[in-house]
């Protein structure tokens, strides 16, 4: 069998943090509209990335740094990531362009680009499992920590508000849990990638139920399928990890779509028997 | 026992936001048991008045007290309506979720199964607004109506003392704004409960309103509704020449922004 290779166990391990702790941040991610944020670190992290590497430093901690950082000055001067933000985008363009020239400037740079930017998990070391659980393990707790007022902020922000929930320190703390969860995804998916693990499944989740504990768990569920059944795939035939994460997400979320309005009619009908009209 | 303090206190207070001056000099007490509609055009600070009395935005001249204190942010004792405003059909959230997050949605933290939702405090406001009956449906599925009565359960569910409803009744149809008034005014008479409640339209709060605060171009007048809504305090308000009719038992302005005439389709510029 397979599984008793050390690198498939190892892929396996980090995948299961990885699906874990994105299938919990989606909802979040959803709710506050952050899909382009969650791209958008995973860009600088590609730069950060490219950088260690041109510093002969481990790509995955340059990745890391650089998302951790560009989270914290994000959250701290209150920047809207926004697709219609031009500014934003530009800066992330030529945060790319710089990576491109740092990876071009390293040495092995087509491996190193390759796994960047469509994930290595099948690589992974011993050592890259480690940090992938602390990091991992950081991110949940913190998560934990902040989630209730975090989603009352993020679904019903002007009460949150009112209620004297911190939003504008939650909007940091999240932006930091992402990053976190960005640097972790990109290491299963890759840079191009990451929105399969941190938006697929809770788009997915979100269409199946509309009780926030459901949400969480499907969308968990979902990211851990697609994730192990991505890496299960890889190792059974010669084609990449990536293509069966995200073909594996995708399908969940065309599931979803067709499943999701019969659930939702059930409901409807269920309750108008018996709503009052207000 | 000691003499009561009044739930609110303004002393000669101003605000003044982006180099605009939005009231000064206002004095009120509003007493315990008061309900007090605020009345005034767009941008005249009624929403910046809410967010002085929730500790959200400092007046820059004069005091505010509540209960004899400072304004402080997430007060238990204040609950707060919001404007309808439409949900993502998609948003993983039920009628009984949005009742929780006024139960406890600010507390750190998480419940794994989300019991807030089903507590017994949540289900009681749920029965209490009419709403037990969709309480489990996607609100993003829920009519306005159905929305602002399980809003009202929200601000009433951790039992406060002093209601702030920010223009709740704004997109609603008639039959559903006299509901949620109703709602609101009953609860406030059995808890001698005092609400301020901002609106455009003063019509559907004519029967539950003790006095009526009108901020127009700067300046203020406070009273009973018939000494404030006539042409001649809404001339001297606005400088201009308003005119104020009954027309079937209805207040309508002529010439001046305010009240039931204008279109409902215009929402108010948020002053923040």
């Amino acid at each position: 069998m397979l599984w008793h290779y050390a690198f498939v166990q190892q892929a396996v391990l980090a995948g299961v943090i990885t699906a874990v702790l994105a299938g919990c941040v989606g909802p979040i991610v959803a709710a506050r509209n952050m899909s382009f944020a969650v791209h958008g670190l995973g860009e600088v992290g590609f730069t950060g990335a490219a950088g260690a590497l041109l510093l002969s430093l481990p790509p995955a901690v340059g990745l890391l740094a650089a998302s951790f950082c560009a989270a914290a000055v994000i959250g701290t001067l209150g920047v809207r990531l926004r697709e219609r933000d031009i500014a934003t985008g530009s800066v992330l363009a030529f945060g790319v362009g710089l990576g491109v020239l740092f990876l071009t400037l390293s040495p092995r740079y087509l491996t190193e680009a390759y796994a960047i930017l469509f994930g290595s998990i099948l690589a992974v070391s011993r050592e890259d499992v480690v940090r992938s659980a602390v990091v991992g393990g950081i991110a949940l707790l913190a998560l934990a920590a902040v989630y209730r007022p975090l989603r009352f902020a993020s679904i019903d922000p002007e009460v949150a508000e009112a209620r004297g929930v911190p939003t504008r320190f939650l909007s940091i703390i999240f932006l930091l849990i992402l990053a976190l969860t960005v640097s972790e995804a990109v290491q299963v998916v890759g840079v191009l990638l990451i929105l399969t693990l941190l938006i697929v499944p809770a788009g997915a989740a979100r269409r199946l139920t509309a009780h926030p504990g459901l949400t969480v768990a499907y969308s968990v569920l979902i990211a851990l399928t697609s994730a192990l059944g991505g890496i299960v795939c890889a190792v059974y035939t010669s084609w990449p990890v990536s293509f069966f994460v995200s073909a594996i997400s995708f399908t969940a979320y065309l599931s979803a779509r067709l499943v999701g309005p019969m659930l939702a009619g059930a409901s409807a009908a269920r309750a108008s028997s018996h709503t009052v009209r207000a | 026992m000691t003499a009561e303090r009044p739930p609110v206190r303004l002393e000669s207070a101003g605000l003044r936001l982006g180099g605009r001056t939005l009231w000064e000099g206002v004095s009120l007490t509003v007493p315990r048991g008061e309900f007090l509609v605020v009345l005034g055009p767009n941008g005249a600070g009624k929403t910046s008045l809410l967010r002085v009395l929730l500790g959200l935005q400092r007046l820059t001249q004069g005091q505010v007290q509540i209960d004899g204190h400072p304004p402080t942010r997430g007060s238990a004792e204040i609950g707060y309506v919001p404007q309808q405003r439409a949900f993502d059909p998609e948003v993983p959230l039920r009628g009984r979720d949005l009742v929780a997050f006024g139960f406890d949605g600010h507390r750190w933290g998480f419940s794994p199964r989300f019991r807030a939702a089903s507590a017994e405090p949540v289900e009681g406001m749920l029965s209490l607004v009419g709403a037990s009956g969709y309480a489990d449906v996607p609100i993003g599925q829920l009519s306005g109506g159905e929305q602002q009565r399980l809003r009202v359960a929200q601000a009433l569910v951790g039992n406060p003392r002093l209601l702030l409803c920010d223009e709740p009744l704004l997109s609603l149809d008639p039959p559903s704004q006299q509901a949620i008034v109703q709602l609101i005014a009953d609860w406030a008479r059995r808890r001698n409960a005092t609400v301020i409640f901002v609106t455009h339209d003063v019509n559907p709060l004519r029967a539950v309103a003790s006095r009526v605060l009108l901020l127009a171009a700067g300046r203020w007048a406070v009273g009973p509704v018939e000494q404030v809504l006539t042409t001649e305090t809404l001339s001297r308000l606005y400088g201009a020449p308003v005119e104020v009719l009954q027309v079937q038992g209805r207040v309508v302005v002529l010439g001046a922004e305010l009240g039931g005439h204008e279109p409902v389709t215009a929402l108010p510029v948020r002053d923040r």
